[in-house]
C-alpha cells in the first residue's frame, strides 16, 4: 500500500529554526520504544487480532530483538483475500527492510519518509537490535513539541530585549480565561520595566494593581482578552479587552462590593467585587464600557509623577 | 521587628526557607486579594488563609515579604515555588487569623 507519508519540508526553504531542530533531534528523541512485536511463528490471524487490539498497522517480526521482516495491515488485507490469514508470518513478512539508526538526525527519517513512501520506519541501535518505530505522526509530535519550547524561549529573549530606556513602551499581553496561574505576569513585567526606570514606587503600584486587577476581570468574567500597556516618560495608559460576554449591569459592576463571580473564584479570594472600584481609585482617567454579548473595555491612565532633579529629565 | 523574630514563635512553622530578611512594621490581614492590594503596606505581614501561587503574586506586587498561612491550610508546592522564586517567606500556623493578628501585634509591640 502506497501511502502519502510525504512530511513537506523542503531542506533549501525551511527556516534556520527549523533545520536547526531536525538535524539537533534525534530519531531516538521522537520514535516511539513502545514496540508492539510477533514472532515469526506466529500465524498471520494473530498478527491480525494484535493490529487490531492495539491500533497499529505494522508489526514488527522479531526473534530475539533481531528484526526479520515486518508485516503491515496491507499483507493481512492480501492474507484475507487470498485465503491464507491462517499461515505464519515469517513466509509473508516483507524482508524488504528500510531500517534507521536511532542516533541519526531526525532529518533523516524525514527524507525516507519521501523517498520510500512506507507508513512506519523500523529504528535499531548500534547492535542492530530493534529499539522502536517511528511514523510521521511521531516525527510531527517530537517537532511540533521542540518548536514549542523554541518558540518559548524565543519570546522570553524577545522581553528581555526590550529596551527599558526605550521613553516609548507598547506591549500586548494576552490573558486567558481561568488561567490563575499566570495571572500577574503581565502586571509584574511591567512594574519591572518601571522600577528599572526609577518611577515613584507609589506611581508603580497604581500601575501594577490596575494591570492585575485587570488580569484577574478577564480570568474570571470573559472569555479571554488582552491587556494593552503603552507607557511613555508621563503616564501609562493600560487598556484591557475582552470580547463577551459583557456584563449585563455595567453601573452595577462599578459599586464596590458588587460581584457575579461564582463560589470557588471567591474561595480562591477573588470576585469579592473590588477590580474596578480599585482601578479606578488608582486612575487618572478612567473609562469602562461594557455591553452584554459585546464584552468589555477598561481603559486607566497613571500619570507619573515628575522624577527627581537628579534623574535625566528632559 | 524582623522576619527572623517569627522564627522564635512555637505556633508558626517556617514552610518556604528561602526568603530575604525585612523589617515588619505592621500587619494586614484579609482573604481578599484585591483588598490586600489595595491597602496592604510592603512592610507588612500577611495574615491570610489563601494558600495559592496568586497570595504571591499580589505580595509580589505590594512588596510583602513574608506571608502567615492560618488555621493550617495546605500549602500547595508551586505556591512554595512561587514565594522562593521572590524569596518570600511563609509560616504555616494553626491559629486562626484573629490569633495569628494577636500573635504578630504583641511581636510588633515588644519591638
Amino acid at each position: 500500500m502506497i501511502i502519502d507519508k510525504n512530511i513537506p519540508i523542503k531542506m533549501e526553504e525551511s527556516t534556520s529554526l527549523i533545520l536547526d531542530l531536525i538535524y539537533r533531534l534525534k530519531i531516538k528523541d521522537v520514535m516511539s520504544r513502545n514496540l508492539v512485536v510477533a514472532l515469526p511463528e506466529d500465524p498471520l490471524d494473530h498478527i491480525k487480532a494484535l493490529m487490531k487490539q492495539r491500533n497499529v498497522t505494522g508489526i514488527p517480526i522479531v526473534k530475539k530483538d533481531r528484526l526479520l521482516g515486518i508485516l503491515s495491515i496491507d499483507d493481512i488485507f492480501k492474507a484475507l483475500d487470498n485465503g491464507y490469514i491462517q499461515e505464519l508470518a515469517e513466509k509473508h513478512m516483507s524482508k524488504k527492510l528500510v531500517m534507521l539508526e536511532e542516533d541519526m538526525p531526525l532529518a533523516f527519517a524525514i527524507s525516507y519518509f519521501d523517498k520510500f513512501k512506507y507508513g512506519r520506519f523500523p529504528v535499531v541501535d548500534k547492535n542492530n537490535l530493534l529499539v522502536g518505530m517511528i511514523t510521521s505522526r511521531d516525527i510531527n509530535v517530537g517537532l511540533l513539541m521542540a518548536i514549542n519550547k523554541e518558540v518559548a524561549r524565543m519570546e522570553e529573549l524577545l522581553a528581555q530585549n526590550t529596551p527599558v530606556d526605550a521613553q516609548n513602551i507598547r506591549k500586548t499581553f494576552r490573558i486567558r480565561k481561568y488561567d490563575f496561574e499566570h495571572a500577574g505576569n503581565a502586571s509584574n513585567r511591567i512594574k519591572k520595566l518601571l522600577v528599572d526606570r526609577k518611577l515613584d514606587p507609589r506611581d508603580i503600584r497604581r500601575v501594577a494593581v490596575a494591570m492585575y486587577e485587570m488580569e484577574i476581570n478577564i480570568a474570571v468574567h470573559s472569555e479571554g482578552g488582552s491587556l494593552t500597556v503603552a507607557i511613555d516618560n508621563d503616564q501609562a495608559e493600560i487598556i484591557a479587552k475582552d470580547a463577551a460576554p459583557g456584563i449585563e449591569h455595567p453601573e452595577l459592576a462599578l459599586q464596590e462590593g458588587y460581584s457575579t463571580a461564582n463560589e470557588w473564584i471567591k474561595s480562591l479570594g477573588f470576585g469579592a467585587g473590588m477590580g474596578l472600584a480599585n482601578i479606578r481609585r488608582v486612575s487618572d482617567e478612567f473609562e469602562f464600557q461594557s455591553a452584554l454579548g459585546k464584552g468589555t473595555v477598561v481603559r486607566s491612565v497613571v500619570r507619573f509623577k515628575r522624577k527627581k532633579e537628579n534623574e535625566d529629565d528632559h | 521587628m524582623i522576619i527572623r523574630d517569627l522564627l522564635t514563635c512555637k505556633e508558626l512553622v517556617l514552610v518556604q526557607k528561602d526568603f530575604d530578611d525585612a523589617v515588619i512594621s505592621g500587619g494586614y490581614t484579609s482573604d481578599l486579594l484585591s483588598d490586600v492590594m489595595a491597602h496592604a503596606a510592603a512592610d507588612n505581614v500577611l495574615i491570610t488563609i489563601q494558600a495559592h501561587i496568586n497570595t504571591v503574586a499580589v505580595a509580589k506586587l505590594v512588596g510583602i515579604r513574608v506571608l502567615l498561612i492560618a488555621n493550617d491550610r495546605e500549602i500547595l508546592e508551586d505556591m512554595v515555588q512561587a514565594a522562593q522564586k521572590e524569596k518570600i517567606a511563609i509560616f504555616r500556623s494553626k491559629l486562626n487569623q484573629f490569633d495569628l493578628s494577636v500573635l504578630v501585634g504583641r511581636l510588633l509591640a515588644e519591638g
